[in-house]
C-alpha cells in the first residue's frame, strides 16, 4: 500500500481561504453566501480530519508528518520547517476543533443574524481555525508559536467584535496584553531549547531527552516554567487569567470556542506535546499541579457569586482548566486531555445555551433577571441540563469519567498528590453547587424579567426583549449534538483513551493493586460530592425567589462578588507602578531628559551650526574673497614654513623654484 | 639705463594699480588699469618678449579694456556707493592680505639670490621662436582657445540678449 | 650705460601688484571694479611667468602668458554679459547688494 496523503496542510488552509473569500469579498456577498464560505471550508477540513481518524482506526501507523512548504528558517544546523504532523493527540485535538468549531460556526449562523458586521464575524471566526489547527498540526515548537500567536489574535478581534463598545475594545486589549506576558515566557522557553538542544523540532527533542537521561535539572525547570508561563496566559491560569472573564465582552459563541471549548486549552495540550520535558522536572510539574489546583479552586468560589450568566461560565472555564493543569500535573496527561475534550463539548454546550438564553431573552445576561425559562425554551434546558450534570460530575455523564480520572491520578500521586486531590473534590463540590445555582436562576422559579438590575441590558439587540422565545433551528442542532455527546462523551472510557494517547503522552500510570477498589470508592465519592453540591443549591435557591444567602453571609459574599480585589490588586501593584514609572520615570528622565534634551540638543546644534554657516554663506562676494585670500595665505605659509624648516617633502617641492 | 627704465614703468605699473584703487568712478579705475597695462607691455619689453608687448597693448589694453570702457559707459553705474556690506573683508581679507605679501616677497628674497641679472643686452624672444613652438608643439591647445574663444562668444551673446520673447 | 636689474625686482613688483589686485577685490563696492582687479592679478601672474620665461630662456613661459591672455580675453567677454543681465535685473552693481544666488 502506498504511503496514503492525509492532506495535512490542506486542513488548516481550507479555513484560511474561508477567512481569505470573506475577509475581503464578505461585505459585498450577500449574507446567505457569506455563511455558505463560513461553513463549507470548516466543514471540508471536518472531513479531512474525520477521513484522517478513519484511516488510523483502520491502521494507519502514526505519527504521520507533511511538509506545507519548503524550509522556512535554515542557520548552522538549525532546521526549521514547515512540517505538519499527525498523531494520536493532535488527533483528538483536531476532532474536538473542527468538529466543535464547525457547529458552533452553525449556531453563530443563527445567533449573529441581526448583527452588523456579520461577514467579519466569520471571517475572524476561520481565521481562528486556520491558527488553532496549524498550532495542534505543527511540528515544532516555532510553528506552533505562529499558530499560537495567530489564536491570540483572531481572539482579540473577536473579544473586540462589537467594535462600539468601549468595554469591548479594553477587553480585546487586555486579553492581547496579558497574553503577550505569556508569550514573552514561550519565546525564552524557545531560545533555552534551541540553546541546549539546537532544535524545536518536538520528536528531535523528545529523542534527545531519550538519549541522554542525564539530562535534567536546572536547565530543563527553567525551560519548563517558561514554558508554563506561557500556558498560563493563554489557558487563563494563575496569575494570569484575568483577561478570561473579560473576554465574554465577545459574542456568546466566540467565547464557546475560543474562550471555552479549544484555544484556551491550548495551554493544556501544549504541556502534554511536551511532556517529554515537564517529565524530567518533577519542580515543574508540582508547580504545574499547584497552580492548576489553586486556579480550579480560586475560580469555583469566585463564580459562586457572579450574576452574569457568562461571567459564571468563564469562571467556571477557568476552573475546569485548572483541573487540566492538576492532571498534567500529576503526570496523567492522557487523563488531561480526556477531561480537554470532554469539557470541550460540555462547556461549548454550555456556553451555546447560555448565548440561546441570552438570545431568547433579547440580550438579557443579568442571572437576577432571568428565571422561569424551562417552559419557553424546552430544547434550552434540556441540552443545558445535560451539560450541567455533565460538568458537575454525576455519573453517567461525560464530566464525571474526566474528572474522576484527573481526581484518581492525583490522590495516587503521593502525599502533596493527596493535599491536591482533597483540593479538587472541594472544588468539585463548588462547582456542582454553583452550576446548580445558575440552572435554579435562568430556569426555574418565575420569570424576574422585571426584577432588579443594576446592569443595562448588553448589547446583542434587544429588539424583541420583554418576551422569551426558543431559539431557530440552526442554533438548537448544535446544542443537541453536544448534548448527545456530553451525555456519550465520556463512555470511551479512560482506559481505552489513555491506550490510545499512549505513543504521545506515555502510559497511563497503572493504578498499584487494588487500585480497581479505590477508584470505585473515589468515583462514589465524586458523584456523593456532586449531589452534596445540587442539594446545597437546591435548598437556597429551589424555592426562593431572592437570595436568601445575602444577609448570612455578607462579607465572604463582598470578597468573592469583588473576585478576591485581584483586578484591583493588580492595577494596583503592578499596573499603577508601571504606568507611575512610565509616566513621572521614564516620563521625566527619558522623555524629558533623554528624548526631548537630545532632540534640543541636536536641534540646538543644528541650529547654531546653521546659523554659523548661514552666516559664512552670506552671498557677499567680498566676505568670499576673504575667506578666500586667507585661505590662500594660510596655505603659502605653510609653504613657507616647509622651505624654511625643510620639513621632509616640502623643500623638495619646493627646489625647482628654488634651483 | 635698463634699471631707469625698470623703476619708471615699475612705478607707473604701481601708481596706476593704487589709483585704481582709490578711483570712485569705475571709468577713472579702467583708465588706470590701462596705464597699469602699457606699462606692463614696456616692462615685456625689457624682458625680451616682444610679441608679448604687442599682444599686451592689442588684446589687453586694447580689446579687453575697451570692451570694459563700453560696459561702463552702457551701465552708466556712477559712482560707488559707501555701503558696508561686508566687515568680513576687512577683518579677516586685510590681514590675510599682508601676509600674502610677505609670504610671497619672503620667498622670492629668499630664492632671489640665485636669479640672474636681467639687461638690455640679452637676447629677444622672436616671434618666429614663439610661433615655432605655439604652431608645431602646442597646436592643440592654440586651436582649443578658438574653440574656447567662439563658446565665450556665444556665452556672452546668450547672456546679454534681452529676452527671449524679443529677440 | 646698460645697468642690469636683479630678476626678483620684476617678482616683487609682480607680487605686489597681485597683492594690489587682491585689496582692490576686498575693497572695491562696484561689481565692475572688482573685475578690474581681477585683470590686475592676471597680469601680476604674467609678469612672472614673463620673467621666469627669461630667467630660464623658456619660450613656453611666453607662450603660457599667451594663453593667459585669450582666457582673460573669453573671461571678459562672458563676465561683462554676467555684468550686463545683472545689472538689468538689479539696477545696481554694488555687491554688497547682490548676495543672492539667483538673479
Amino acid at each position: 500500500m502506498n504511503e496514503p496523503m492525509l492532506f495535512l496542510p490542506l486542513i488548516p488552509l481550507l479555513p484560511f481561504v474561508g477567512f481569505l473569500l470573506n475577509g475581503v469579498l464578505g461585505s459585498k456577498l450577500p449574507k446567505a453566501l457569506v455563511s455558505t464560505i463560513a461553513l463549507a471550508f470548516p466543514l471540508a477540513s471536518f472531513a479531512l480530519v474525520a477521513r484522517a481518524a478513519w484511516m488510523v482506526y483502520s491502521g494507519l501507523a502514526l505519527p504521520v508528518i507533511e511538509h506545507g512548504a519548503p524550509e522556512w528558517i535554515v542557520f548552522g544546523a538549525v532546521h526549521i520547517g514547515f512540517g505538519l504532523a499527525l498523531d494520536q493527540l493532535t488527533l483528538v485535538m483536531l476532532l474536538v476543533i473542527t468538529g466543535v468549531g464547525f457547529l458552533i460556526h452553525l449556531y453563530s449562523v443563527g445567533y449573529m443574524e441581526h448583527e452588523q458586521g456579520y461577514w467579519r464575524y466569520f471571517a475572524y471566526l476561520n481565521l481562528f481555525l486556520f491558527f488553532m489547527t496549524v498550532l495542534v498540526l505543527a511540528s515544532n515548537f516555532l510553528l506552533m508559536f505562529v499558530g499560537w500567536e495567530g489564536v491570540g489574535l483572531a481572539s482579540y478581534l473577536l473579544i473586540g467584535f462589537y467594535i462600539d463598545r468601549r468595554s469591548a475594545g479594553d477587553a480585546g486589549k487586555k486579553a492581547f496584553v496579558v497574553n503577550r506576558i505569556g508569550d514573552f515566557g514561550f519565546l525564552i522557553a524557545m531560545f533555552l531549547l534551541l540553546g541546549s538542544f539546537g532544535t524545536l523540532n518536538f520528536s528531535e527533542v523528545a529523542a534527545q531527552l531519550a538519549g541522554h537521561a542525564a539530562i535534567s535539572g536546572g536547565v530543563v525547570t527553567l525551560i519548563c516554567l517558561c514554558l508554563l508561563l506561557g500556558a498560563t496566559g493563554k489557558s487563563a491560569q494563575i496569575p494570569l487569567y484575568i483577561w478570561l472573564p473579560d473576554a465574554m465582552e465577545g459574542p456568546t459563541p466566540v467565547s464557546a470556542l475560543i474562550h471555552a471549548a479549544t484555544m484556551v486549552t491550548a495551554g493544556v495540550y501544549m504541556i502534554a506535546r511536551a511532556h517529554a520535558l515537564f517529565d524530567l522536572s518533577p519542580t515543574a510539574l508540582l508547580v504545574v499541579a499547584i497552580l492548576g489546583t489553586a486556579t480550579a479552586f480560586f475560580a469555583a468560589t469566585v463564580a459562586m457569586v457572579q450574576t452574569d450568566i457568562k461571567r459564571v461560565l468563564a469562571y467556571s472555564t477557568i476552573s475546569q482548566l485548572g483541573y487540566m493543569f492538576l492532571g498534567c500535573g500529576v503526570g496523567a496527561y492522557s487523563a488531561a486531555v480526556f477531561h480537554l475534550m470532554t469539557h470541550a463539548f460540555f462547556k461549548a454546550l454550555l456556553f451555546l445555551a447560555a448565548g440561546s438564553v441570552i438570545h431568547g431573552l433579547g440580550g438579557e445576561q443579568d442571572l437576577r433577571r432571568m428565571g422561569g425559562l424551562r417552559k419557553q425554551m424546552p430544547v434550552t434546558f434540556w441540552t443545558m441540563t445535560a451539560a450541567v450534570l455533565a460538568i458537575a460530575g454525576f455519573f453517567p455523564f461525560a464530566g464525571f469519567f474526566s474528572k474522576d480520572a484527573i481526581l484518581a491520578a492525583a490522590f495516587q500521586h503521593g502525599v502533596s498528590g493527596k493535599a491536591l486531590w482533597t483540593v479538587g473534590l472541594t472544588t468539585a463540590l463548588l462547582t456542582s453547587f454553583y452550576m446548580f445555582r445558575l440552572w435554579y436562576l435562568t430556569f426555574l422559579g418565575e420569570s424576574r424579567a422585571d426584577g432588579p438590575a443594576d446592569s443595562p441590558a448588553n448589547g446583542h439587540g434587544s429588539a424583541h426583549a420583554g418576551h422569551a422565545h426558543e431559539s431557530p433551528w440552526i442554533m438548537l442542532t448544535p446544542l443537541v449534538v453536544l448534548a448527545a455527546l456530553s451525555v456519550c462523551g465520556g463512555w470511551i472510557g479512560m482506559e481505552r483513551f489513555g491506550a490510545f494517547l499512549a505513543p504521545v503522552t506515555g502510559g497511563v500510570q497503572a493504578a498499584a493493586g487494588d487500585g480497581g477498589q479505590i477508584e470505585m470508592m473515589l468515583s462514589a465519592l465524586a458523584v456523593l460530592v456532586a449531589a452534596a453540591g445540587w442539594f446545597v443549591a437546591h435548598s437556597i435557591y429551589g424555592r426562593a425567589r431572592n437570595d436568601r444567602a445575602n444577609a448570612s453571609l455578607a462579607l465572604p459574599r463582598r470578597v468573592l462578588e469583588r473576585k478576591y480585589w485581584v483586578d484591583e490588586i493588580y492595577v494596583a501593584g503592578i499596573v499603577r507602578p508601571l504606568e507611575g514609572l512610565a509616566r513621572y520615570g521614564l516620563g521625566w528622565v527619558g522623555e524629558w531628559t533623554l528624548v526631548r534634551g537630545s532632540a534640543w540638543l541636536l536641534a540646538g546644534v543644528a541650529s547654531l551650526s546653521g546659523e554659523f554657516l548661514r552666516r559664512w554663506q552670506s552671498g557677499n562676494l567680498r566676505s568670499y574673497a576673504a575667506w578666500l585670500t586667507a585661505a590662500a595665505a594660510i596655505l603659502l605659509i605653510f609653504v613657507l614654513a616647509g622651505t624654511l624648516f625643510g620639513i621632509n617633502g616640502f623643500a623638495d617641492t619646493i627646489h625647482w623654484a628654488v634651483r | 639705463m635698463h634699471l631707469v627704465l625698470f623703476l619708471i614703468f615699475a612705478l607707473f605699473a604701481l601708481a596706476g594699480a593704487v589709483n585704481l584703487l582709490l578711483q570712485k568712478h569705475p571709468i577713472n579705475s579702467a583708465l588706470s588699469l590701462i596705464v597699469v597695462m602699457a606699462s606692463l607691455a614696456v616692462l615685456y619689453l625689457l624682458l625680451g618678449a616682444e610679441f608679448l608687448a604687442m599682444a599686451q597693448i592689442i588684446v589687453y589694453a586694447g580689446a579687453i579694456m575697451v570692451l570694459f570702457t563700453f560696459v561702463v559707459m552702457l551701465l552708466n553705474e556712477g559712482r560707488e556707493e559707501k555701503t558696508w556690506g561686508s566687515k568680513t573683508a576687512k577683518t579677516i581679507g586685510l590681514p590675510a592680505v599682508v601676509v600674502l605679501l610677505a609670504v610671497l616677497a619672503a620667498t622670492i628674497l629668499r630664492a632671489g639670490r640665485h636669479y640672474g641679472m636681467i639687461s638690455l643686452s640679452d637676447g629677444v624672444t622672436t616671434i618666429q621662436e614663439l610661433s615655432k613652438v605655439l604652431f608645431r608643439d602646442l597646436l592643440l591647445p592654440f586651436e582649443l582657445t578658438s574653440v574656447l574663444i567662439l563658446i565665450a562668444i556665444l556665452g556672452a551673446v546668450a547672456l546679454a540678449r534681452k529676452d527671449n520673447g524679443e529677440a | 650705460m646698460n645697468t642690469a636689474v636683479p630678476a626678483e625686482w620684476y617678482l616683487i613688483l609682480s607680487a605686489a601688484l597681485f597683492t594690489l589686485g587682491v585689496v582692490g577685490f576686498l575693497i572695491k563696492r562696484s561689481l565692475i571694479s572688482i573685475f578690474m582687479s581681477i585683470e590686475l592679478m592676471l597680469n601680476a601672474v604674467n609678469l612672472s611667468f614673463v620673467t621666469f620665461a627669461h630667467e630660464w630662456h623658456a619660450v613656453k613661459g611666453q607662450i603660457f602668458v599667451f594663453f593667459v591672455m585669450m582666457v582673460a580675453a573669453a573671461e571678459a567677454a562672458v563676465g561683462l554679459a554676467i555684468l550686463i543681465s545683472i545689472f538689468r535685473a538689479r539696477g545696481t552693481l554694488t555687491v554688497d547688494q547682490i548676495d543672492l544666488m539667483k538673479l
